[in-house]
């Protein structure tokens, strides 16, 4: 077999450098690629709507992400969306009578939820469900009444108008 | 009649190419443990398919990368968003067209070579007098060629992938302008290791089918000059079909 080291040499090389680039992709480019090994403890929230919260959308205190969205299920007894969320430990902090609401990053952005810390001396523990929530803000409903007050106003101006 | 009598043999002999391919890879499938002790043999294959291939494969990544940089660039500013050009080259170099044009390189470049290799090594006998010394030639000749293809898909399509990454910068942040810190930022947030493992899993598979396909139209070449030429031909035909009817399913299945 006639195997120089020139062939070992380029062989060597494209297995390096095809495995960096793999390494590189992995961790570099991902924006959880050592998710696996973070300890984290859960919370639950119920909400009315959660208009368009998705799985994994992250979860921010003064807009740091201190965690994830793990699921989100339908309650048929309450009626209503919950909510489970995985907190790092790390963040171990949070007075227990925060609420959470959920906001929308920028106008075409993703949906996340956002914790707002509260007064109490007490912190959630895992297990801990959160009492204080508010709804997603749908912009349809939002566009909707907005265009319902102006349709009534615009009524009544238009009455009174006519009747002089 | 006899035109009926032709279709049907044309139809039969399509058939029984299924079913020489399916037996042949069964074959292949089953030495593959025995071979990969031979890891010289490997090293060597590794050295001819994966890194003579690399030259090609930088340079397209490079200009895929750089020609994905200028479409999106002039596609995202018609909506004012920019800075999302990072995100955007990044999924579709990983996801699709890293390993897809890694394939269709790889099935041109080291699949035609493959086949040409042992169509030849077929038409000079020199297959048949290893079978004389009781040398298994899928054993010995293509088995080491094809798992030398199988890993050296990946490690091109990443390569492949990074190039391109650079080459998407390359044109967006220094030509076009688009914040650099953005463009990093707005990618790391939404690219998740599972969009990085779909292309890993795309590659392997891509290596499987062209790394299978060209041995096997090597083995079965028929083994004269023009033969040798047709089933290279044939490979290339086969896979880049193969590699393209693949991707589809892989990325319903993925997604």
């Amino acid at each position: 077999m006639r195997q120089t080291r020139a062939v070992e040499f380029s062989t060597g090389l494209f297995v390096l450098l095809g495995f960096a680039a793999l390494f590189f992709l992995m961790t570099q480019i991902t924006s959880r690629g050592l998710s696996l090994s973070e300890t984290s403890y859960h919370l639950t929230a119920s909400f009315e709507n959660v208009g368009g919260l998705k799985v994994g959308a992250p979860v921010s205190m003064s807009g740091v992400t201190v965690g994830r969205i793990e699921s989100i299920q339908y309650d048929a007894t309450i009626y209503k969306a919950v909510v489970k969320l995985a907190i790092r430990t790390q963040f171990d902090h949070i007075p227990n009578d925060s609420d959470a609401a959920i906001y929308t990053a920028g106008l075409l952005g993703g949906q996340y939820l956002g914790l707002s810390p509260g007064g109490s001396d007490v912190f959630y523990k895992n297990g801990d469900t959160i009492q204080l929530t508010q709804s997603a803000i749908v912009l349809e409903h939002l566009i909707s009444k907005f265009l319902f007050d102006k349709a009534g106003q615009g009524d009544s101006k238009s009455s009174t108008g006519k009747t002089p | 009649m006899s035109v009926l009598v032709d279709w049907l043999e044309m139809l039969a002999e399509q058939v029984r190419q299924w079913g020489r391919f399916s037996i042949f890879t069964a074959r292949l499938f089953a030495v593959t443990p025995r071979a990969l002790l031979r890891f010289r043999l490997i090293v060597e294959q590794l050295n001819n398919t994966g890194a003579r291939s690399l030259v090609i494969i930088m340079l397209s990544g490079l200009f895929v990368g750089m020609v994905l940089g200028l479409q999106g660039y002039d596609l995202l500013r018609r909506f004012g968003s920019t800075e999302a050009l990072g995100t955007a080259a990044a999924l579709g170099l990983l996801r699709e067209l890293g390993p897809v044009v890694t394939a269709l390189l790889f099935a041109g470049r080291a699949g035609t070579s493959l086949t040409s290799e042992i169509g030849l090594m077929s038409a000079t006998d020199q297959l048949a007098a290893m079978e004389m010394m009781a040398v298994d030639p899928i054993r010995r000749v293509c088995a080491p060629r094809f798992i030398g293809g199988v890993l050296a898909m990946p490690l091109l399509a990443a390569i492949f992938g990074l190039l391109g990454i650079l080459g998407a910068y390359l044109v967006g942040v220094v030509i076009m302008g688009v914040d650099s810190g953005q463009f990093w930022s707005q990618m790391r947030s939404s690219v998740e290791l599972k969009d990085v493992v779909e292309g890993i899993v795309k590659s392997v598979a891509f290596g499987l089918a062209c790394s299978s396909i060209a041995v096997f139209e090597g083995y079965y070449a028929v083994p004269t000059a023009e033969g040798v030429g047709r089933a290279t031909t044939r490979t290339v035909v086969v896979s880049s079909v193969a590699i393209l009817a693949l991707d589809y399913m892989l990325t319903a299945a993925l997604l």
